[in-house]
């Protein structure tokens, strides 16, 4: 770390910083591109994830190799995870239809988008030009974690803790919001269910079959129970009772 | 000679040749493969020594052979690509998980300072401040080899394996996270080899005026960290009982249903792969990595050379036998227990801990007296607290006969509670019969 920081430092870069660069950044940018560009939701999920391991590594670069790891491993690992959680449930056949609702509005994202990446670009290139990185050294000088770990819990103590019960608050909002948890004393329990099961006025078999013991096998005719009782039960609620005459049931085509 | 600098420190990496860089590179690659094709061997065998059976026993001494058979055997299948799969994300899904699994070995240190043709040089491939980060990104990384091979599969028992996979995973990573952070604490770095090294020395610990040598092991100082660490790890491998994405007596086999051949044999192997470096991982930040265990350490030469590769190793193959057994030894969880154990057991449980280390660490330095005060009030609030807790009386569970008296009429008929079985009316007739023979007559209208 002492020597990538040193690197990064003196404002000088590297062999390999470009090579890593000029790798990952046209990689990082087809990310970026594909991701609005690509039909399905997975997979546009899955270009983002090759423009934040981009950044990940980038980071690293930059002599901060905390952010980087940070970067990978909670929006990478867990944001983006959560993401493609819910698309996989969308379903893979749920691709963006490409029919145009306004008209012309593609170009002229397409046109904004360029002119407005020309103009960050050139004016980010416009005011770092020609100056010389400083600070970075003092930044990193007992180790970038432990830099990182006294800003978070000396300056920006309060903005910390503030983001934090903010965070929590949006997570046990979005808890209660979304949660529907029946109360404990309307749940039926498994002993609870066995009860009325066993209750009077409650047959606790299972369902007679429709047609047994009886002259059909329609599902339309009831069981006849064991006393000669048709049993309602056996028949599906939508089908009216019905049962056959002698006449009906007798076989086709064997009246004498 | 120069003396051996023992443990390695962040600025001893970075200063090897090509070919030892290379070398360091492809030592690490083998130990995956090889902990793999052993690993597989040695998981089969033991479970069938738990369950009374051989085991692989045939091909070659032990049946050693019998994995690199099986995985030759793989390679030769055909390949079976669904018709309905996404073909790119179902080709690189498994390759995903092999990656990150293999890449993770990069950061362990299976040694000290060693001397290789004259080269000073740590038995690690690389190191750097933020090590253990690294092992938790590349394994957050390997979730996505599971989660899109399910998806890219496209059937249904994957999905749901690849779905339980990613809520899993998740889960159980907060809890990895934070059982290491009471590692952090206490080593002050995050380094792996640094981590190693402040594991190295005796702690020299006070208690009740009676000074106590440690071994430095974070096992020992932090056991609750690592009891929730070797859980976490258990459910991060998918391997039993938390091997829900797979469960292969309800989901077929889970994200891997559709995948046949070489793409099988990659998922498998990622899999023994990340068997043995979450060990490997486990041992770094708990048990002391290289370092010899007690009873060698009387041996002076313990920790010098190339003899720690064979302490790490021992230990590594130890936690691999651990997961072995809880795999012969446990059911798998249900999908709810799983949830529930991992959020409301083992998350709680490491804030705790943590809270209760940070405050430790806050008093290190004071006097003894006030030390004394600042442990001893909180703990005699909580016993106090647990002593006077207002406990829920139950009521008393009603008898049987009671629940028998208590049913409303017209219950459903039950079989008589003593379970004695009624003599049979035969018998009585049999017996009412012959008993006439020395009884007067008129005798037998008694009987029922």
């Amino acid at each position: 770390m002492s020597t990538s920081t040193l690197l990064a430092a003196s404002g000088a870069v590297s062999g390999g910083e470009a090579v890593t660069f000029w790798i990952l950044a046209p990689l990082a940018l087809a990310g970026a591109i594909g991701m609005v560009a690509a039909r399905n939701a997975v997979h546009s999920a899955l270009w983002l994830v090759l423009t934040m391991l981009s950044l990940g590594v980038f980071y690293v670069l930059q002599a901060g190799p905390f952010i980087g790891m940070v970067q990978i491993i909670v929006y990478t690992g867990a944001i983006m995870m959560l993401f493609l959680f819910v698309l996989m449930l969308v379903g893979r056949e749920a691709s963006d239809s490409l029919i145009e609702v306004l008209r012309g509005q593609r170009i002229a994202a397409i046109g904004l988008g360029l002119g407005f990446a020309g103009l960050l670009g050139s004016g980010v290139y416009r005011a770092t030009q020609g100056s010389t990185p400083v600070g970075l050294e003092q930044a990193n000088a007992g180790g970038n974690v432990e830099g990182i770990a006294r800003l978070l819990f000396t300056d920006y103590v309060f903005a910390f803790e503030l983001t934090a019960a903010l965070l929590i608050t949006a997570t046990i909002g979005g808890m209660i919001l979304a949660h529907v948890e029946r109360r404990k004393e309307d749940k039926r329990d498994q002993v609870a269910t066995m009860k009325a099961r066993f209750a009077p006025g409650n047959y606790p078999g299972p369902k007679p079959g429709p047609g047994v013991f009886a002259t059909s096998s329609s599902v339309a005719t009831p069981a006849r129970l064991p006393d000669g009782r048709l049993s309602d039960r056996s028949t599906p609620d939508i089908l009216p009772v019905r049962e056959l005459t002698a006449e009906e049931t007798t076989l086709k085509g064997t009246e004498k | 000679m120069i003396p051996l600098a023992q443990a390695p420190s962040l600025g001893d990496f970075g200063h090897d040749p090509w070919w030892l860089i290379l070398g360091k590179i492809v030592f690490a690659f083998v130990v995956a493969l090889l902990g793999t094709l052993l690993g597989v061997w040695f998981e089969r065998r033991v479970v069938g020594f738990m369950q009374v059976r051989p085991g692989p026993n045939q091909l070659g001494p032990f049946g050693l052979l019998q994995t690199l058979a099986d995985g030759l055997k793989m390679a030769f299948k055909e390949d079976i690509l669904p018709r309905s799969a996404d073909k790119v994300i179902y080709f690189f899904a498994p390759a995903i998980s092999v990656i990150c699994a293999v890449t993770a070995l990069s950061v362990i240190p299976f040694g000290p300072m060693v001397s290789v043709f004259g080269h000073q040089t740590p038995l690690q491939v690389t190191d750097v401040p933020v090590a253990v980060l690294v092992v938790l990104a590349l394994s957050s990384m390997a979730v996505y080899g599971i989660v899109l091979a399910g998806w890219a599969s496209g059937s249904t028992y994957p999905l749901l394996g690849g779905l339980r996979s990613a809520a899993q995973l998740i889960s159980y990573e907060v809890a990895l996270g934070l059982s290491i952070v009471a590692v952090f604490m206490l080593a002050g770095t995050m380094s792996t080899s640094e981590i190693v090294a402040a594991q190295g020395s005796t702690t020299q610990l006070t208690l009740f005026g009676a000074d106590i040598q440690t071994p430095g092991w974070y096992a020992l100082l932090l056991f609750p960290s690592f009891i929730v660490f070797f859980i976490s790890i258990v459910g991060e491998t998918n391997r039993p009982p938390f091997d829900l994405p797979e469960a292969e007596s309800e989901l077929v086999a889970g994200f891997m249903t559709e995948y046949s051949s070489l793409k099988f044999a990659l998922i498998m192997l990622s899999e023994y792969v990340a068997m043995v470096t979450m060990s490997a991982f486990t041992v770094t930040l708990f048990l002391g990595g290289w370092h010899a265990p007690w009873p060698i350490t009387i041996w002076s030469g313990a920790n010098s050379g190339w003899w720690p590769l064979l302490w790490f190793f021992g230990k590594v193959i130890l936690l691999v036998f651990v997961f072995v057994w809880l795999r012969g030894t446990l059911p798998r969880l249900r999908y709810d227990q799983l949830m529930r154990f991992g959020w409301k057991v083992l998350i709680p449980i490491s804030l705790v801990w943590i809270v209760v280390l940070a405050g430790l660490r806050t008093i290190d330095d004071w006097d003894t007296e006030s030390r004394m005060y600042a442990i001893g009030i909180p703990a005699g609030i909580v016993l106090l607290a647990a002593l006077f807790w207002p406990s829920r009386k139950p009521a008393p569970k009603p008898t049987l006969v009671e629940q028998v008296d208590n049913r409303p009429p017209g219950s459903f008929p039950l079989p008589p509670m003593d379970l004695q079985v009624p003599p049979s009316p035969r018998t009585r007739r049999m017996v009412a019969e012959r008993e006439p023979a020395n009884a007067p007559a008129g005798q037998d209208s008694e009987e029922v």
